[in-house]
Order: C-alpha cells, then structure tokens, then sequence
C-alpha cells in the first residue's frame, strides 16, 4: 500500500501552480490530501504530478461578510468550522462541518478540496449546494466563478476542467428569516453518513412556513437538492406535512444500497431524516427571528 | 487499588493489581514491533490473486529485475525442496478426510482473492510494489464458490478433488437425541446463522529474517502466537537443523488469534530470501493484505431441532452445522469442533447429537479468532433458550436455571470428546450463583419497570441474557525455566507469546510470591526460543493457566534447590527456611541469612573467580573434599526448568446481560447497559482480568453489531479497509461494564486458575440478540444485525402480523 | 509502464521533537514511513495507511494529523512531535502516558501511540474534559484490545495530572 512514483512541484505562488497544472495534463493538485492520498496509496490513482498548493498561503483564508463567507482553498475544514464570524454568517457550514469524519482528519483536510473531491458522501458538496454557492476556479488562461448546480457532473466528478485550481468556495449569508439544520446517521461516529439532510427554511413574519429546500448526501450519485415547500403551503410544520415532504423527497431520489444500507432503509433514513431537519430548521427560522425582534 | 510492590514486600502479589511492567516502554514508544527491528532490511512485496478461483497459465516475471533496486523475485517455479510442498495441514484429525492446503506460492491454481503468487524483494517496500505490478500472469477463470449455501448446492467445486466441497464430517452423540425428541411434550426447530468476521488486530503479519553467513544461523523475528511453532515450521521447510534457527517474538500488536496460525507463506519465504540474498529481509503485511490474506472466522449456519418438557428442560437436543472453512483447512477442524461441544454451555440435555460438515469456498482461509466458535455455539444454544422460553410463557432465566448442571455434580462429564482430543469434563462451577448474582447486577427483575416507562415515552427497550462455559487452557504443555543470576536477578522465559495480555507482569508476580523474590527483581521473557525451546503457543485462553502453572512449578523447584543450598551454608534444616525479599533466613533468627544471589554463587562450584562474589564459590574455599562438587543427581547453577501439562482443560465460565435500545424509526440499536459476571477462578492480576474483558465485550460488541466480511458473488471482498470493515471506535462501544467476580478455583493447576482471554466476546452476540428480540417481539436469528437489517425485519414482521403484543 | 529506475529524491528539512533531520526522499514518501525508516523514530505505527485507525497520529505545529496522509516531502514546514517527543524534559513520562501506564489504558500497545498524541493535544485544548468529551476527543483512533474504557478513563486522569503539573513550581 505505497503510492506510486510521480514528481512533486511545491510552487510559492498561484500562477506557478496553475502554470505547472496547464504543463501536465496527468498532474493533479494536492491539498489537504485526506481524500487524495488514500487514494495514490492503493494505487487508484496514479498522477504523473503532485501540485502542492500548500504553500500558497494567500489561499489560507476564511473571510466572512454580510453576503456570505468565502473559503480559500487552504482554509482546513477546522479553521473554518472555529472561525466565530463564520458560523454568525452562515451556521450551517459549523453544523455540517462537525459531522466532516474525524477532528484529526478536520486538522489537515481542506473544505475546498472537499468540495472538488465532489463525493456524494460527504457534507460540504451539499452544503455548497443547498446554500446555492459558488466555486472560484482559476487556470493559466482565466478565472471563473461555477455555481453549485453546475458543478456536480457524475459520481466523484466535478466540472472542473483539467489545469484548472478551485480558489475558493463562496456560502451565501443566511438570509433574513431563515434557519438551518443539519442531520445525520452514520454506522460509526464520524463515518461517512448512510444518509444525511441539510435544510434551509424560510419564515415570514407571521412565523408560517415560506420555503423549505434540502440537500441530500450519500442517497444519490450526486449531491442532490430539492425544494419540498409544496408540502408546507398551509405554512405549518406538522406531522403530516412532514412525512408528506419525505415522500415528496423519494419521488425526486432514488437510493441506491450498498453493504451497509439497502434502498429500503435509505428511504426510510430519507424520510426521518427530512422531517428531522426541516423541523429544526423551522425551530431555528422562527428562533432567529424572535432574536432579531426582541 | 494499587500495591506499592516496594513498601509491602510480604504481601502476595498474586490477586493483586500491580502496574504493568510493560508499559513504561510502549508509552514512551520504544516498542520494538517486527517492523521496528533490523532497519534498513530488504523489503518482501506479494503479487496476489486477483481473481477467487482460477488456474495459473503462466507467469511472466521479466523486466521485474530490471528494476532499480529490485534483488530478487520468486514464484512457485522457484522453490525446491520441502518447499516446493503443500503447507502443513497442522491439526490432522481423522474426521478431515478431504484436508487440503496451500503451497508457499500458488502452483497451478489460485482459490481465493488475496493468494500469494509472487514475491519480489527490493530496497523498499514502495519498489518492490513497483516491481509487482510488473509481473502479468495469464489466468484461466474457474466458477468461485462463495457461501455457504453454494458451497452446499456443490454446482461447482473448489478443489477438483474434493466432492461436494466437503472437507470434513463429524457426528457426535450422547444418548438418542433424535428418539428423546420424537417423543418429548414440546418440540421446536430453529435455523440460525452467523456470518465471517476477522481478528484484525491493529498491527498486521510481519516477519524479518537474517541469515548469518558466518555463524550459519537463522535469526526470525515475526509476529506471531507461537515462536516455537514457526521455529519448527521454518526449519522443516528449509531444511535447517532445529538448532539453527532462533525465533524471536518481538512486541507483537495484538493476535486474538489470527497469528497463531503459521507458518504463514511469509514466514517462510523471507527467511528464504534473506538465506538466498545474504541479507536481512522483511515482510510487513498491510492493511488491505491483512483482510485478504491472512484468516477469517465465524461463518456457520445451524438448524436445531429441541425437544422439551413443561420446565423447559432439555430432553433431546439436536444441532446440525455447517462450517464455511473457506478455501484451504491448514488449522484442521478445530473451531467446528468447539462449537459442536462447548454449545452446550452450562447446561445439561438428556441427549444431544451434533453433526457438521465443513466446506470449502473460495475465500481467505478460516482459523480461530477469539472465542473461536464458541461466539456460534454460545448464540446457536442461547437462542434455543430464548426460543424454549417464549413458548412455553416463562421467564428466560427460569428456562435456563432449570437446566443448569448443578454445583454439587462436578466433574461433570458430557460424555463427548473436546478440541484437545480429551473428554469434556467440566471441573468446577457455580452456575445458579452466577445467575443470581447477574440478575441482581442488571436488576433482571425489575425490567419491566424499566420497559413501562421507555414505553410511556415513546421508547423500545429490550433486555438479553447469554451464558458460556469455555474450556480454557488446553494441552499438550507449556513450560518455563527460571535461572537466578549471582546478583540475585530472577530471569524467567516462558515458551509461549505474549501479544498483549500483559504476561511479563503476571508471570512476574506468580514467580515473586513463589520465590520470595521482590517483584522488581524478576524479569519475564516470552517467546525468545533461544531461552526456552519448548512451547506450543498463546491461543484458546491458555497463557495463565499453563505458563502460569509452568512458571509456579519451576520457581517451587529454584526454591527448593536454594532451601537446600542455604540449609547446608547456614547449618540448618531446610525445613526452618523461609525467604523474603530475596533474602533466605531461618524462620525467628533472621540474623541467619544468605541472599538468594550468594545461593546461586554457591550453587556452581567455579575453579575460576572472575568478582569478589564468585571467589566464595572456587575450589579452594567450598565444598566437601570427600564428595564430588556437583553431586550426582545434581546439576550446577541455581535454576530449573519445568513443564505444566494437565490431562485435560479447565472450564472456565460467564453469564453476560445487556439491555438495548432500538429506533423505532430508525432501527438503530443503541446499548444501555451491561452487565456481566465471570469465574475464571483465581485471579492473579485483576486490573489484567478487567482490561481483557473489557477488550472482549468491545469486540464482541463489534461482532454483534457492526463486523462482518462483505464478499460479492465473485469472490471479492468488498469492505476490504478501516472504511467499511467497522471496527467500533470508543462511540460504539457500552459507555460503561459493570463487573462482578466469582472464583471457583480450578482443580487441575496449582493455582487454581482458568482463561479469562476470550471470555468478553463468547457470550455478545446471543444476548445482543436476546435484548434485540425482546425490544422488537419476532426473533432474532442471524447476527450480526444492522440497523438496515432490522428494518428490514420490521417490515417483513410488520406483514406477517407479528407485533410485540402478539408475544406478551 | 512507469519508469522506476530514475525517481526523484527531494532535499526535505523534517523537524522533529525539536530536532532538524536534513533526509532525500522521493516525492511519494509518505511522512509516516519517513519518520519511521528515514529517522528510526518507529514509535509512530503504520495500521492502515489509509487515514482510519490513528496508529500514526503525530502532532504538527500541535495539532493531532494523520502522518500516513502526509507526504515527508510536504512537511518541511512544520514543527512535528512524535511519541518520542511526549515526555517530560527530564526523561519522565508525561501526564498523558503516565495517566495511561496508572489506568492499564494499552494492552498490545500498537495504537497506544497515536492516542497519546491525540490526547496531548485534546487537553491542551479542553483541559477539563467530561467523561462525554474525553470519548469524542478519542473517537477517531481505533483500538483493538482495551474496549476503550481505560483510555477514556485515563483521558480524565490525564487531564487532570496535567492540570495538577500546571499549579506545582
């Protein structure tokens, strides 16, 4: 279990970088590496190159404003999940940043690279795409902006094009009126999650239900984002309008099974798991806006 | 409560938690692993099947040499001799009529994914897998053979030569099991399955090997459960006089049971190469190697066919089972064979007949792990209580009470024969006392309080129960020898290994209360054969009992020769002798003494002084000129060696409890509590005790709830890593064990002491199950269990129209 | 087919409880195996190399990381504390290790290493812990003898050692 050879460039600045990655096209960028070198170890995946951008310490950043919070590519999922200015802009992203496998692998593991590892499993892909947030790519030539909905192709596949380093992943700020949960269940404590429901609802004044949207990890292939506000017309979060917005759910997923979940439980983990955080999510739409009353 | 050796020399110290001598050097990391000795060793890679089953065309190897940095590589075209032989089938047994093992390279065929093909030795490890994925072999696909169900129907074979895939059919009785039953007021017949899991200790299969040129020697380090075994193995198979070879066990990063197979083709082919090469050579399995390549246990399906009377009483019980063996039976039928027996648990059925027949797959071959088929046993007979239980309307523990061998009918004689070829007899035992103090430990009575209120709030509870006897400490012998060095020193060797168990503190307080030695002046080594060649291994909760027992014999034999020696230099009798801190003085006059270290002086007359201790021993100032120094039955130096080997193992024995609760809406199963109690007899360290109980419950945990080997329909494993083979971590495991004792001391050593090693896992799965069943009202009857499969119970009871009411 | 026989080295400076190892590496060393067969410091244990197990946590710059998950050739800039590092100046076993000898916190011994790094770095930074906490700030290390409970255990004492060595002169 030893990587296979490849040649390693540690460039000081981002041009360097993108420079190197535009030379090779079997070079691949190496961050935090929690995801990547597990990966080159069982050799299935053999790079030419390793791009460090380890070094690039411009990347090194969580920036938080009224609009929202901006995570440079170095930014390691602990850094972001502590940053204080962060999680008061945007608390779904210290939520989920909590359920990111272990604290050891948070010290080093870099929410970009997340991201871009794009697997359906994980937390911050669907976060980034609930939240309806973007990614910096730059390469040699140009810098652009994709947002979550363009950026998830297929299962482990971006739509980041070769030579190309994702800068930073931008979360919109919670808007006004609105609240967050995040939930999921795992075999173990910090494994991957057999299924897990991010949700973002919105309230009026009046405390009744405007929206409810929620991401989907490890159901489907991709991370998946649906608006089950239909359920919720009536702008109550009851029982009944809680297990219709699961079904509703199912009606827009197919879970797939695996060793330890067959599509049955998923399902049911679906259902459960949507009822759970669409009502936390309401308790916290309407707690933040009492706070913001009183 | 910890002893101050220091300041309370007197005080026994066996029953007493001394500190582990061990750990100052682990905590420090100054462990000294397999992987950590010989640095800068050549590194040993594997080339292994891809493929479950299918035939070797051929091997191309060239262009592996020309790697920079590569010496050598072998395949089978490259062994001679023994070598070039089928491994050893290393416990024959005339039930295993169609017994078959690998070669050290695969010849011809392959016949299960993860079979060692190839190997490569290079600078590294990093070139010697660059070097691997060179070799391309040309297959010819066989059908695998992948379960028990398959390998039952037999459309396809795993060895052309063995019919049906049977490797083995063996049958027991006592009585007429099939008659009694015919004819008993209650029949029931239950089918029950346990899937594959795996030791999976933390550090892998590792061995290194040096060959000195100069010396002709052999010098193996590997990390194993039995030094002396490999020994053997190795010199056998290359040819070497037994006295060429030195195996060391260095720390060994835990076994359960995995290592006391051997020898692994490894542990052959680096000592092989290193001969070859002329240098020092390593093989450090990883991880995913560790999960298809080295061994499995577990997987068994039973059907149970029970009659009983009105108390539940057994009247005739009878068990057919089939053992997935996977794809060679290198370790014989031990692990079916202690199902077939130790199911029987503490029970005592007017008859029983057991058959089972074990099977070849096309999977990583099947040795014990911890528990070693009792875990089976234990849930196949525990379920059939729970079963009797719930159809006649009494309480679980009734049923079991009623069955109970009482405590005045021991030896109690079962009338089968046991793993070790001996008649299962149990020694000792108290097994209502048990109980009822199991009950009293986890308020058995008071539960369905406890259930009431869960209830109220929405809740599902259930509570479970598993009882076990294990034979531990099985033959044929383990021994010890002790030498006390003129400083005083005591330095014990025992022939067995050590992977954990804290054996250098144990067998040091064993041999510190029998000398009269101070504790920190004895020094324990384990599996060096180079000190003591003669051992069998640490396996089946055997290491107290017999090195234990070894080491007491041997230290009572020093004592008596130093009795002897200082009666003589005190001018007294041996009889008024006693010895404390070392120190041998008459009992009431201790200005008469000697130190134990001027004993061993005296004990070898010298004709050369080489320090002013040794001069009282020359020629010129000792003994007797009208006797020979060395009398005739005698021998010089103050040491001995001696050997335990009892005629048949001790019975040690537990009761397990737990209560769960399970999601009703996402069927996870959480533990709430639990609870058990366990007589191992005497108990010489209990901190040691405790810690092996607590690993075992924790792993047992792991086998009811999370552990199994995935295999697909080709063969592959598909949770072969950390990621999805799910190990519990400290958030998966009871938050708390709560304990309590009972020592029925054993009668057949003389420290009345049975295994304790496997007694945490035995019993978990059949009261996890228990509890499960209870929480959910339908029966639990394959383990482990995942939230998704109890689910799927649910739905599947939910449409048949059993509810937990129909069974109150 | 790769071509072997001409593999970079990379000129590395490791530094290493307190020490700086000046070693050539090949790109694809992982850091674990560097600190183990580059320096000798075989305290820290390879039982998955794949990120799960934490045999092989070391701390950098104080922060408990995976070394299997590292590159040797990318940790140059970082201040890295082995199991070799943990004890006291003077030779004695620190809170964390002395709290693990007092408890019988280790069996075999082989994770014990990558626990108290965890540990050492979980206290400097809750130096409190409940019984709840201490069980989180060890769940992402597997152990396959004690069941845990003596290690979670020996956290709490830990903690409160180090608190107690933190009050004394």
């Amino acid at each position: 279990m030893k990587p296979s050879p490849f040649e390693f460039l540690r460039p000081a600045t981002l041009a360097e970088a993108l420079e190197a990655l535009a030379g090779n096209p079997h070079a691949k960028v190496l961050a935090g590496g929690q995801s990547l070198i597990p990966l080159l170890s069982m050799r299935l995946a053999a790079p030419e190159m390793l791009v460090d951008i380890n070094g690039l310490d411009e990347l090194a950043y969580v920036r938080a404003s009224t609009d929202g919070v901006r995570v440079g590519a170095l930014a390691r999922h602990a850094e972001v999940q502590a940053d204080a200015d962060a999680e008061r802009v945007q608390p779904l992203l210290a939520q989920a940043l909590a359920l990111v496998a272990h604290p050891t692998i948070r010290n080093r593991g870099t929410t970009v690279g997340s991201i871009v590892h794009a697997d359906a499993s994980a937390e911050m892909p669907v976060v980034l795409s609930l939240l309806s947030g973007s990614l910096t790519v730059a390469s040699a030539a140009s810098t652009r902006t994709i947002p979550a909905s363009e950026l998830y192709a297929g299962p482990m596949e971006s739509t980041l094009q070769q030579g190309e380093i994702a800068t930073e992943a931008f979360f919109p700020a919670l808007a006004p009126g609105a609240g967050v949960a995040f939930d999921e269940i795992a075999r173990r404590h910090g494994d991957y999650a057999l299924c897990g429901v991010a949700a973002v609802v919105t309230v009026d004044d009046a405390r009744k239900v405007e929206s409810v949207r929620c991401g989907y990890l490890s159901v489907c292939e991709v991370p998946t984002v649906l608006d089950l506000s239909e359920v919720f017309a009536s702008g109550a979060v009851g029982d009944a309008a809680l297990a219709a917005a699961g079904e509703l759910a199912l009606g827009s997923l197919e879970p797939e099974a695996d060793i330890h979940a067959s599509a049955d439980y998923r399902a049911q983990l679906v259902r459960v798991l949507t009822a759970r955080v669409v009502r936390a999510a309401y308790d916290d739409a309407v707690d933040r806006s009492d706070r913001r009353v009183r | 409560m910890t002893t101050d050796v220091t300041a309370q020399p007197t005080v026994k110290l066996v029953g007493t938690e001394v500190r582990r001598v061990e750990d100052d050097r682990l905590v420090r990391g100054q462990g000294q692993y397999a992987d950590d000795v010989l640095r800068g060793a050549l590194e040993m890679a594997v080339l292994r099947s891809p493929h479950a089953h299918a035939r070797i065309l051929d091997i191309d190897v060239s262009g592996v040499l020309d790697v920079a940095g590569v010496h050598a590589v072998y395949t089978y075209d490259d062994l001679t001799g023994a070598m070039a032989e089928p491994l050893p089938l290393l416990i024959p047994h005339a039930a295993l009529t169609h017994g078959r093992t690998q070669y050290a390279l695969a010849k011809d065929e392959v016949n299960h994914v993860g079979e060692a093909i190839a190997v490569v030795v290079a600078d590294n490890r990093y070139l010697a897998e660059d070097a691997v994925a060179r070799i391309s072999v040309d297959y010819e696909f066989l059908t695998p053979v992948v379960g028990i169900p398959a390998a039952r129907a037999a459309e396809h074979q795993v060895h052309a030569d063995v019919p049906g895939n049977v490797a083995a059919r063996l049958e027991q009785n006592v009585g007429d099991a099939e008659a009694a039953i015919a004819t008993a007021p209650h029949r029931l017949a239950l089918d029950l399955d346990i899937e594959r899991s795996a030791s999976m200790p933390m550090e892998g299969r590792g061995v290194v090997a040096r060959w000195d040129t100069d010396a002709r020697r052999l010098q193996v380090w590997t990390s194993t459960q039995t030094s002396t075994g490999v020994r053997a193995a190795v010199a056998a198979k290359l040819g070497l006089d037994l006295v060429q070879v030195d195996v060391i066990t260095p720390d060994v990063g835990g076994g359960f049971g995995v290592k006391i197979m051997h020898p692994w083709p490894e542990e052959l082919l680096v000592p092989m190469a290193a001969r070859a090469l002329g240098q020092p050579v390593r093989f450090t399995e990883d991880r995913r190697e560790h999960f298809i390549s080295s061994a499995h246990e577990r997987a068994q399906q039973h059907h149970v066919e029970v009659g009983f009377d009105d108390e539940g009483r057994l009247l005739g019980l009878s068990v057919e089972f089939w053992h997935d063996n996977g794809a060679y039976t290198p370790y014989g039928l031990i692990v079916p064979i202690i199902t077939s027996t130790q199911l029987l648990g503490p029970y005592k059925p007017q008859s029983y007949k057991v058959v089972f027949e074990s099977l070849y797959t096309n999977t990583v071959i099947v040795t014990p792990y911890r528990g070693a088929g009792r875990p089976q046993g234990v849930f196949v007979m525990e379920r059939t209580m729970d079963a009797i239980a719930a159809y006649l309307g009494l309480d679980r523990t009734v049923v079991r009470e009623n069955n109970f061998i009482r405590p005045d009918e021991f030896p109690y004689d079962h009338g089968l024969t046991f793993q070790d070829g001996r008649a299962l007899v149990y020694d000792s035992g108290d097994f209502p006392e048990s109980l009822r103090k199991l009950k009293e430990l986890v308020d058995w009575d008071g539960f369905e309080r406890v259930r009431a209120e869960a209830r109220a709030e929405g809740r599902k509870v259930g509570i479970g129960i598993g009882c076990y006897v294990e034979g531990t400490g099985v033959g044929p012998y383990e021994g010890a020898h002790i030498h006390v060095e003129t400083s005083g020193k005591v330095k014990v060797a025992v022939g067995l290994t050590s992977q954990g168990q804290g054996h250098q503190t144990a067998f040091a307080q064993i041999a510190a209360d029998e000398l009269g030695v101070r504790f920190e002046d004895v020094e324990v080594v384990a599996g060096d054969t180079r000190r003591m060649p003669y051992g069998v291994g640490t396996f089946a909760s055997r290491a107290a009992v017999m090195s234990g027992s070894a080491v007491a014999l041997t230290a009572r034999m020093v004592r008596a020769k130093a009795l002897r020696i200082a009666a003589e230099a005190l001018g007294a009798s041996a009889d008024d002798l006693e010895i404390v801190d070392g120190v041998i003085r008459v009992v009431g006059d201790p200005a008469k003494s000697i130190a134990l270290g001027t004993v061993a002086v005296l004990s070898n007359p010298l004709r050369y002084a080489f320090d002013e201790a040794s001069k009282a021993a020359t020629q010129f100032s000792v003994g007797d000129p009208g006797k020979p120094p060395v009398a005739e039955d005698d021998e010089p130096g103050l040491e001995a060696r001696d050997f335990y080997s009892p005629m048949r193992a001790t019975f040690a024995n537990g009761m397990h409890a737990v209560i769960v609760e399970t999601d009703p809406d996402t069927a996870e199963i959480k533990i709430l509590k639990y609870a058990l109690v366990h007589d191992c007899g005497t108990i010489i360290n209990p901190m040691i005790v405790t810690g092996q109980i607590h690993g075992g419950v924790a792993q047992g945990v792991g086998g009811a709830l999370y552990e199994r080997m995935a295999y697909d329909e080709n063969g592959q494993l598909l949770n072969a890593s950390f990621m999805d083979f799910l190990m519990p971590y400290a958030t998966e495991v009871p938050e708390s064990i709560e304990m309590d004792h009972l020592e029925t001391p054993s009668p057949l050593n003389p420290l009345g002491i049975k295994g304790v090693g496997e007694a945490g896992l035995i019993p978990t799965s059949a009261a996890v199950a228990s509890a499960i069943e209870d929480a959910e009202g339908f029966p639990i009857t394959a383990m482990p269990i995942s939230p998704s499969e109890l689910f799927a119970l649910r739905l599947a009871h939910a449409s048949k129209g059993t509810t937990d009411e129909d069974r109150r | 087919m790769t071509e072997v026989t001409n593999e970079q080295a990379y000129e590395v400076r490791l530094r290493v409880n307190g020490v700086a190892y000046d070693v050539t590496v090949p790109a694809r060393r992982l850091l674990s195996d560097a600190l183990r067969h580059d320096l000798g410091l075989t305290g820290t244990h390879v039982g998955c190399e794949h990120g799960v197990c934490g045999a092989c946590t070391v701390l950098v710059d104080g922060r408990p990381m995976r070394s299997c998950l590292m590159l040797a050739v990318s940790a140059g800039d970082y201040e890295i504390t082995t199991v070799e590092g943990l004890t006291n100046a003077d030779g004695s076993l620190s809170p964390v290790q002395q709290a693990f000898k007092e408890c019988h916190g280790l069996q075999c011994g082989f994770c014990t290493p990558g626990f108290l790094t965890t540990i050492t770095a979980g206290i400097a930074e809750n130096p409190d812990p409940t019984r709840e906490e201490a069980r989180e700030m060890v769940s992402g290390n597997l152990c396959r003898c004690t069941g845990y409970q003596n290690i979670v255990e020996a956290v709490c004492v830990a903690a409160k050692l180090a608190r107690g060595a933190e009050v004394a002169p």
